[in-house]
């Protein structure tokens, strides 16, 4: 069962659309109920199918196309670092053994505590910033050093 | 038209045409995998890369619309390079093994490998593995030799009318799977493993038992539903092992129904009755056919001289060939019994008697496709017709509308412009709504009999059947379609109800305001083709509905399991248990005939030649593809020979054709049929309009794996969703009315017969009814299938009582 | 001033603050900038700031007069406008082939995914002048006869899509979007719609699958989306940058935008730099414009090193040699004629240090990870080709694989749906082409001949 909140927001999402073409809402449906629940599990995403009255398996489809989409559970914060060619020219291959070597793990992987994992990211459209990495899907830092990346890091333990 | 020119050949071809329709029309071959002339273009696989003069790159020739003055070469380098360099990307993930694939020799990817590829692969890296998934009883899996051509994905979603498959992931990890594990339910499903070019969806039931080339391919006419789609039959040491389609694009196109292509499994039974059998004492026995011909013709002849031929009852499937039908009517003649009758799931018979001749579907299936509107009357369409609906869906794609009357509110997987879902008793009413709101529309006063005006008069037209009389009329918000082509159907719950002549009466009345074509959807394989030869009864006799209500001394059966196949399965048993005698002619054992006195072992459809006549008319004649098992005989030799033991005169046919062309008298089939097929009445029939509104009603459906002997029998297809046991399905209202829940179990009484059944909730069950299957042994108390009937929440005695029916089912 | 656009911009991401402001200004002296022209703002992003500048001036004078569509189209036709989505097909030309009578709603979509390595312009727009984009499409809208329209955003800048939405209700509000403009019969929605991480969808069709709310796989044209777009109807498709510059072209004049640049440029563009410089960002230039002036204002190859190479267009472009992009100009004929393209106008610059084969193996990677998967030769041959470049960077290569990397290059190039394919091909054929010995090298010995590693 969606929340009253996830379906406030599909239905904003919903009203972009032709009233006939709810599965145009998919992605943001199965965007909001990531949020609300970490990770998309086999019953969100049949959640969200039977919210928008479509197939289980267009809605499956969709989600496992898109690469912020996560089909299985992620940590609380989820780090996508870009490596390609322009953040992998300024050292993001530093950045990325720096997190590793910090967090004690690897691409995919989540930390014991349940509180980090990192990705590796494809090209954020941010390449002007690089070195970069995104923090769960939202929120974009650039100009990474080893030193900023530990602040981050401190920043989050916080939080 | 346009001139092109493909491989230095000069065509004309149509405006609109692909390149690659040119080429086929052409005779000129061009290799794919993706492309599906029944399918949407997906143009991915690229295999059919040709050359195009002024274009600098090759193009698919499946997506490329022909322009005038095209100059398109399909083996120039250009395309040669263009096509093997896909071959040797389409090979480097997928096994080659073919040796082990039960694809093998009967596959697309090797044969087109063979043609256009190139010797030896340059691939050296690791191929992909991906894993298997489990999509039900009738598919097998492999994915990993799946090319991602995607066409199950598109005629799962197209033509099926519902996504169950679809390619998820990303890249080279895109796979074809079902929901997580989900399996295909589609009535059509079986039509995948056709579609699928490669060895990755096979024959679950088929599988590794035979290689194609050990396989003899003989054609024949599918034995079931009212299409009669082509069939091809391949058999082995004598046995079937499967069935595929046979291309015929104005029945069946290229597809078939999985209860048309995986029946046969049902013919392989351990139920097959292969000798003839006799019951002494109580004790069934095996005998010789001369000992049990000569005992049944002794047992017929003693008691119709006894009590004459009207103490007789002969009841004929309707899935039995013409010349079974002919044979058997001449028989019971011979006999001097009138009752014989082929309509055994059929309440209402006041028609009889009024019509102008047989009774058919009123246009030909294909040209349901060019239908602007359609109204459905108590018809699941997909359960009873699958490749009808599947024309259906194709209109509505094509922009028809579609209208549903009807007790059940089943997803027929198309867009419904606009549905009434009541009960049955009600469904008169709401057809008198249409007729008035039609008449309305077009300010028309009707010659209508008497009862018919004072109804009409009396009925309140409502806001969506309104609707649905404008959509017929062709009137609707944006525009108003001059004369739409309508059709009107009644299907199988029409077709049983005890309102059969109201609703027909109707159906007529609007059909005949809105010029409509349309009329009955025969049931079964050879419904319209038992009715042209009169396999009904005569003037003072009895139609099969009586013949089980007044018992009679003696029965003879053709092809049926009385409680299963008749429209009340409480009266038949009760009527076969009290008979002196019952002589049926079966291709079965069977518990349903515990009561019968001589089994005569008989042929199925594979085993036998006949003749079906189809819902449209169409006179198909097959040979036996296999000789019959054991002792069995084709029913028409066993016909022709009682009849001679018995000492009739005019049996002396020496084949089912010499059969065949005394029913036709000699004549062009279609002569005869062309004069007979006629929905209209010769006189106007009085209708009943005190409809009771009071009580439940049930709703007997027959599923479509459990529509006659062969079908329930097929363990493949009894494992299928459809497989489901019955249960009294009802709406949620319908559920707090009666105090009762999801999961409880009630006995549900009709007549005097009872059934103990689980509650379902089931929301597409119009109130005031319960929807119970029939053509089940835990129904077979029941009566009606639409009548009357009354739930009780069963005690618990009761609960115990039905654990033993699973047990003893089991 | 950057202060406080990089606050509104970033939020409450602390890390860009002390960063260089990632947008530079140019040499259009004296010339407000074309797509980026509240830049110099307080507040660039707001709607007063763009109103301030004469924004929606054009959309209410071209509704409000009722301006023919022709007379527009002509304007935008004799700007030389090209698509800044990277093909750089005529954008006037692509809006006369819109049906003009059509039953029915027509589309307009904006691309604003960009996700092309090297480039990030459109997201410099969104974020800080949303409003001319709102405005240029809804031009594009009222020329067309659009109803509805979808700005389709790269999932990853989240922020920045907030920043869009925020914009869309600000317009909606004072009257720019919405029903009966400007008391006119002219009715406009405008939507975003928020990507979540597929490089293809900036493939148009692709795109248009994905606000279906499908997968985003191209779909194979013909038919074009002005024939068959979103929901199959009519849609014009154009680059986020590409609707930006059209409110300038009607308050200037096409031919005021064509004079900008050179014959068959018209207009500045922004191009994106990124790579070894000392300054990345955007830099909105003239067409035309010296590479050296360029990679000037980017301040130059970073730590006083030597330039090796340039991908001008971003990786589907092919990489240039320095010598051959050191005297070339950035239009259209300047970069094909030394021998690449402009593309989206993706600078990705590197020095000496780079390694080619590791540079090729990482966007192999890329093309092998964003192939949508439905065509064989892009699903089947960007993995392959990956693993193959794979291989020569663990030391395992043969000589043999220049040749089957050049050949199965050539075999997926010009047989897939989309261009995709190409893309892919583009870098390898282009890489192997100039940096050949590198290769050897690195088969030969089974290391890099730059790093030694
Ligand atoms: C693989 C691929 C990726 C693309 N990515 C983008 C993109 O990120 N942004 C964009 O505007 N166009 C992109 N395009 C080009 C679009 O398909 C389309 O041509 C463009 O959006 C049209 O706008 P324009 O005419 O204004 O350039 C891409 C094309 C391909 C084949
Ligand atoms: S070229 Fe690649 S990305 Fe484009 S449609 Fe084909 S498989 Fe998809
Ligand atoms: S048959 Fe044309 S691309 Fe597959």
């Amino acid at each position: 069962m969606l929340s009253a909140e996830a379906i406030e927001k599909i239905e904003y999402e919903l009203a972009k659309y032709p009233k006939d073409r709810r599965q145009a809402a998919v992605m943001s449906a199965l965007r909001i109920v990531q949020i609300e629940r970490g990770w998309l599990s086999k019953e969100s995403v049949t959640d969200v199918a039977k919210y928008l009255g479509i197939p289980e398996i267009a809605a499956m489809e969709v989600a496992s196309f898109y690469n912020m989409y996560d089909l299985q559970p992620v940590g609380q914060y989820k780090i996508t670092v870009c490596t390609n060619i322009s953040c992998m020219l300024r050292g993001s291959d530093e950045i990325v053994d720096h997190l590793q070597h910090t967090l004690g793990v690897g691409f995919n992987e989540v930390t014991a505590d349940g509180k980090f994992c990192i990705k590796e990211g494809e090209c954020m459209g941010c390449c002007g910033g690089a070195p970069l990495l995104h923090v769960n899907n939202t929120h974009m830092h650039e100009f990474l050093t080893t030193e900023k990346v530990d602040a981050l890091l401190e920043e989050l333990n916080k939080g | 038209m346009l001139n092109i020119e493909i491989d230095g050949k000069p065509l004309e071809v149509e405006h609109g045409s692909t390149i690659i329709d040119a080429a086929d029309a052409a005779g000129i071959a061009i290799p794919r995998f993706c492309y599906h002339k029944k399918l949407s273009v997906a143009a991915n696989c690229r295999m059919c890369l040709v050359q195009v003069e002024k274009f600098n790159k090759p193009l698919p020739a499946c997506a490329t619309p022909v322009a005038d003055g095209m100059k398109i070469y399909t083996r120039s380098k250009a395309a040669v390079e263009a096509q093997q360099s896909v071959m040797e990307f389409l090979l480097i993930n997928h096994p080659l093994d073919c040796p082990i694939c039960d694809q093998g020799g009967e596959c697309d990817l090797q044969d087109i490998a063979v043609a256009y590829g190139a010797s030896g692969s340059r691939y050296t890296e690791e191929k992909r593995v991906v894993f298997n998934k489990n999509i039900g009883p009738l598919v097998s899996t492999d994915m990993t030799r799946c090319i991602q051509c995607t066409r199950c994905v598109r005629f799962l979603k197209e033509v099926g009318g519902m996504q169950e498959l679809g390619m998820v992931g990303r890249g080279e990890h895109a796979e074809i799977t079902a929901y997580v594990d989900q399996s295909v339910n589609s009535e059509l499903s079986g039509n995948i493993i056709d579609l699928c070019p490669v060895g990755a969806l096979t024959s679950k039931p088929f599988r590794y038992s035979a290689r194609s080339w050990e396989l003899t391919r003989r054609s024949s006419i599918a034995p079931h539903d009212g299409l009669g789609s082509h069939i091809e039959v391949h058999v082995k040491d004598h046995k079937v092992m499967r069935v595929l389609p046979r291309e015929k694009e104005s029945i069946n196109e290229c597809w078939l129904s999985d209860r048309d292509r995986f029946s046969y499994e049902g013919l392989n039974s351990p139920d097959r009755l292969k000798v003839p059998m006799i019951k002494h004492n109580g004790q069934w026995q095996e005998t010789d056919w001369k000992t049990a011909l000569e005992f049944a013709a002794g047992q017929l002849k003693d008691i119709t001289k006894q009590y004459g031929g009207d103490a007789l009852g002969v009841l004929v499937s309707p899935n039995s060939t013409m010349e079974e039908g002919y044979l058997i009517k001449q028989l019971s003649e011979g006999l001097g019994c009138g009752n014989v009758d082929y309509r055994l799931r059929q309440t209402d018979f006041r028609l009889d008697g009024k019509r102008t001749g047989t009774p058919w579907m009123g246009c030909n299936i294909q040209e349901i496709e060019e239908l602007d509107r359609i109204l459905l009357i108590g018809s699941n369409i997909r359960n009873e017709h699958p490749l009808l609906a599947q024309r259906i869906r194709k209109a509505v794609a094509n922009g028809a509308e579609l209208c549903i009357v009807s007790p059940l509110d089943n997803d027929p997987l198309m867009d419904v412009a606009h549905k009434v879902i009541v009960r049955p008793n009600d469904m008169v009413n709401v057809l008198g709504q249409i007729l008035k709101a039609m008449s309305g529309l077009q300010k028309l006063s009707l010659c209508l009999p008497p009862t018919l005006n004072t109804l009409l008069e009396e009925i309140k037209v409502r806001p969506n059947t309104q609707k649905i009389a404008e959509c017929l009329a062709g009137i609707s918000e944006e525009l108003i379609l001059i004369a739409p082509k309508v059709g009107i159907f009644l299907g199988n719950m029409a077709l049983s109800d005890p309102r059969f002549t109201e609703m027909y009466s109707m159906a007529e009345a609007i059909g005949g305001i809105t010029g409509a074509k349309g009329g009955i959807l025969p049931p079964a394989a050879n419904s319209t083709g038992m009715h042209l030869m009169g396999v009904m009864p005569s003037a003072t006799g009895m139609h099969a509905r009586a013949m089980i209500e007044v018992p009679r001394k003696a029965y003879l059966l053709l092809n049926i399991e009385p409680e299963l196949d008749c429209q009340h399965a409480a009266l038949a048993t009760d009527a076969m248990a009290k008979a002196e005698c019952v002589i049926a002619l079966t291709a079965y054992k069977s518990a349903a005939l515990e009561n019968a006195d001589i089994l005569l072992p008989i042929a199925p459809f594979t085993e036998t030649s006949g003749t079906f006549m189809s819902m449209e008319g169409r006179v198909q004649s097959f040979q036996a593809v296999t000789r019959p098992l054991g002792e069995c005989r084709p029913a028409w030799k066993v016909l022709r020979v009682l009849a001679n033991t018995l000492g009739l005169n005019g049996f002396d046919y020496n084949s089912s054709e010499e059969v065949k062309n005394k029913i036709f008298h000699g004549e062009k089939p279609s002569a005869l049929v062309w004069r007979s097929l006629n929905n209209n009445l010769k006189e106007l029939v009085e209708i009943q309009i005190n409809i009771k509104k009071e009580g439940l009603q049930r709703i007997g459906e027959v599923p479509q794996y459990e529509s006659d002997p062969i079908v329930r029998r097929s363990p493949p297809l009894q494992k299928t969703k459809y497989n489901i046991r019955p249960m009294a399905r009802m709406h949620a209202d319908q559920l707090t009315e009666l105090g009762l829940q999801d999961g409880d179990l009630v006995v549900a009484y009709q007549d005097k017969g009872s059934a103990l059944l689980k509650v379902r909730l089931d929301n597409h069950v119009a109130k005031g009814c319960v929807r119970v299957a029939a053509a089940h042994p835990l129904t077979a108390g029941l009566g009606d299938l639409m009548g009357d009937i009354t739930i009780e929440k069963a005690s618990t005695e009761h609960a115990a009582l039905y654990e033993k029916q699973l047990t003893e089912m089991a | 001033m950057a202060e406080q656009t990089t606050k509104m911009a970033t939020r409450k991401s602390s890390s860009a603050k002390k960063a260089a402001r990632p947008v530079v200004m140019t040499d259009l002296t004296g010339q407000t900038l074309v797509t980026l022209r509240t830049l110099n703002e307080k507040n660039p992003a707001s709607l007063a700031t763009y109103e301030k500048l004469g924004g929606y001036a054009q959309l209410k004078r071209l509704v409000t007069e009722k301006i023919k569509a022709p007379e527009i189209i002509n304007q935008v036709k004799v700007s030389n406008l090209r698509g800044r989505g990277g093909a750089g097909f005529p954008t006037g030309l692509k809006w006369s082939f819109m049906p003009r009578y059509y039953d029915g709603t027509k589309y307009l979509v904006c691309n604003t995914d960009e996700g092309e390595p090297g480039t990030f312009k459109d997201r410099d727009i969104i974020r800080y002048n949303p409003h001319q984009l709102i405005e240029g499409m809804a031009i594009a809208a009222y020329t067309l006869g659009a109803r509805v329209g979808y700005n389709y955003i790269h999932g990853e800048i989240w922020q920045d899509y907030e920043i869009f939405e925020a914009a869309l209700a600000e317009a909606r509000e004072a009257g720019y979007l919405g029903e009966n403009l400007f008391g006119s019969n002219f009715s406009f929605d405008l939507y975003a719609v928020h990507g979540y991480g597929a490089y293809i969808c900036g493939e148009e069709t692709a795109l248009i699958e994905s606000i279906e709310g499908k997968k985003g796989q191209p779909r194979f044209k013909p038919p074009f989306p002005a024939s068959y777009g979103v929901f199959g109807k009519p849609t014009n498709v154009n680059n986020t940058e590409s609707y930006a510059s059209i409110p300038w072209i009607m308050q200037h004049g096409g031919q005021a935008f064509a004079d900008l640049g050179v014959p068959n440029s018209g207009g500045s563009k922004l191009f994106s730099v990124s790579g070894h410089v000392e300054k990345p960002g955007n830099y909105e230039i003239r067409m035309g414009t010296p590479f050296k002036e360029l990679l000037e204002m980017a301040g130059g190859i970073w730590k006083g090193r030597q330039l090796k190479a340039v991908i001008p267009g971003g990786p589907s472009t092919a990489v240039m040699p320095a010598r051959a992009i050191e005297n070339a100009t950035m239009d259209y004929d300047g970069l094909s004629k030394a021998g690449s393209s402009l593309g989206a106008g993706s600078m990705i610059v590197m020095d000496d240090t780079t390694c080619m084969v590791k540079t090729l193996k990482r966007l192999s990677y890329f093309f092998y990870e964003e192939s949508c998967g439905q065509c064989t030769p892009c699903r089947e041959g960007t993995g392959w080709v990956y693993r193959i470049i794979e291989r020569i960077v663990d030391g395992k290569g043969k000589m043999e694989d220049l040749d089957l990397l050049t050949d199965l290059s050539n075999n997926i190039s010009g047989r897939t749906i989309c261009a995709l394919g190409d893309a892919a091909a583009t870098p390898v054929l282009s890489f192997i082409k100039h940096f050949r010995p590198e290769f050897e090298y690195y088969i030969q010995h089974g290391k890099s001949m730059v790093d030694g590693k």
